[in-house]
């Protein structure tokens, strides 16, 4: 890059007055002085997330055991989803700094086009964190269950289907020998967690007590997250006996027993507090790229409109860049401190 | 009448077509060499489990990975690598301070913390 930055300037010029002694636009050193401060911030955050996750009494969550899921195409794939989302923003930064390039041989149509490239980046990124959010609160089907010998454990595995109901008590609604067909998997999660499964024999919610008939699991196993009277941490159980412990808890017709999904006092995954920081880390990374991402709308708009161009130079656009570029910086760290450590 | 308050600068905001192609090199090599160094990670990280003898080997390769990628994206695609030094070191200098600091006494803290639990229970 030729211009003032690279340019011999000796120091009693620089520092006497007058002149800008870094060579940068009061506009581009504050846009510097807000990411530092910002960086101090995510800084803040992720070094408190580490006191806690050194301060945690139970088992840490495992990233590749927590995130293995891909739209459409369900579990076991572990880590593949972040990677996207990392490489999608990784490009989507690469545009910006080729808008940037762009802009600095005044080629307006070159800043059109890969500003609205890293746009589109920017959007898919937001969207593929909104799917996994949804992930991370729905949960699995499996979730994490307390054993027989007071042992916590999550499951891995393929969750086979739930085909029906049939009734074998009459409530207020069902009869006896109806077969319900609707909403299965939401009633069945939601009477397990109450405690109103016993033996295989669901209550709904008319007081009506049902036969669940459901297809076996495959590849079942228990990997204990919290040591109880009879397993040990990180012990994996795995295919009949494993089966055998889950239906036993899960079956059990005790209130609390399992946990599906994550809010924001308690989650399958470990502890309270991980719940909260995915949650506050992810969520605050995400309001970032979201602003960056109607940030760059508005100077597209500028772009268009031959705002920058009149003016001789598109510098804000580099400085858009800078914020943008910062955005994807801190997606590094959280994705190491979250995903792979 | 001259002013004497206004600052003058020129903005580094210019360059020609041959300096341009120079610079879209740079780019794809280093947008090549983060995505290598992400799929690196994500290998590492599924094929490597948590607990076994390699496990805090390849976590401090993380942590260098990640200081390697966040430097080629402060360095090269912030532009950061082609201020003035001044500035450069402005922004730096007193950033790694601090964070050092924070990390180094919020560890020592934990360290505390976690032992009290170990001592006294929860």
């Amino acid at each position: 890059m030729a211009g003032q930055a690279t340019k011999e300037i000796d120091g009693a010029t620089l520092w006497g007055g007058k002149v800008s002694p870094f060579s940068t636009s009061y506009g581009k050193l504050m846009m510097w002085f807000f990411l530092v401060s910002d960086a101090i911030t995510f800084g803040g955050l992720l070094v408190a997330y580490g006191f806690v996750r050194q301060d945690a009494q139970d088992a840490w969550p495992i990233g590749e055991e927590t995130f293995n899921s891909l739209p459409f195409l369900g579990h076991g794939y572990p880590l593949v989803y972040v990677a996207l989302m990392t490489f999608i923003l990784i490009v989507s930064s690469v545009t910006m700094v080729l808008a940037v390039e762009a802009g600095h041989r005044m080629d307006k149509k070159g800043v059109t086009k890969w500003m609205i490239a890293t746009i589109i980046g920017g959007f898919f990124f937001v969207g593929s964190q909104a799917w996994e959010w949804y992930h991370f609160i729905h949960g699995s089907e499996f979730g994490k269950i307390e054993l027989a010998d007071g042992s916590q454990a999550i499951v891995s595995g393929h969750f086979g289907e739930i085909e029906n109901f049939v009734v074998t008590e009459a409530g207020h609604h069902n009869k006896k020998g109806d077969v319900i067909k609707e909403d299965l998997m939401h009633t069945f999660q939601h009477a397990a967690v109450a405690g109103h499964i016993e033996n295989g024999i669901i209550e709904l919610h008319d007081g009506s007590k049902a036969k669940i008939t459901k297809k076996a699991d495959e590849h079942l196993t228990l990997i204990i997250k919290k040591a109880g009277k009879e397993f040990k941490l990180n012990e994996r159980i795995k295919d009949s006996k494993a089966a055998k412990e889950y239906y036993e808890a899960l079956y059990s017709g005790t209130a609390n027993r399992v946990i599906y999904g994550a809010n924001l006092e308690q989650n399958e995954y470990g502890p309270q507090q991980y719940g909260q920081f995915f949650f506050f880390i992810t969520g605050f990374h995400g309001f970032h790229v979201f602003s960056g991402v109607m940030i760059n709308i508005i100077i597209l708009i500028g772009v268009i409109l031959g705002t920058y161009h009149k003016r001789g130079h598109y510098e804000m656009v580099e400085k858009t860049g800078l914020y943008w570029h910062f955005v994807d910086l801190v997606w590094v760290f959280v994705f190491t401190f979250f995903y792979l450590v | 009448m001259l002013r004497d308050d206004v600052i003058e600068y020129s903005l580094d905001v210019h360059h020609s077509e041959e300096a341009g192609r120079k610079i879209r090199t740079k780019i794809l090599k280093v947008t090549v060499l983060l995505t290598a160094i992400t799929a690196i990670e994500v290998l590492l990280g599924v094929y490597i489990k948590q607990g076994t003898l390699l496990w805090p080997f390849v976590k401090w390769t993380f942590i260098a990975l990640t200081l390697l990628k966040a430097g080629y994206i402060v360095l090269i695609f912030m532009h950061l690598g082609d201020e003035r030094k001044s500035l450069k070191y402005i922004i730096l200098v007193p950033y790694f301070l601090f964070m050092l600091y924070l990390i180094f006494i919020a560890f020592m803290e934990a360290l505390a913390v976690g032992e009290a639990w170990a001592t006294y229970g929860g």
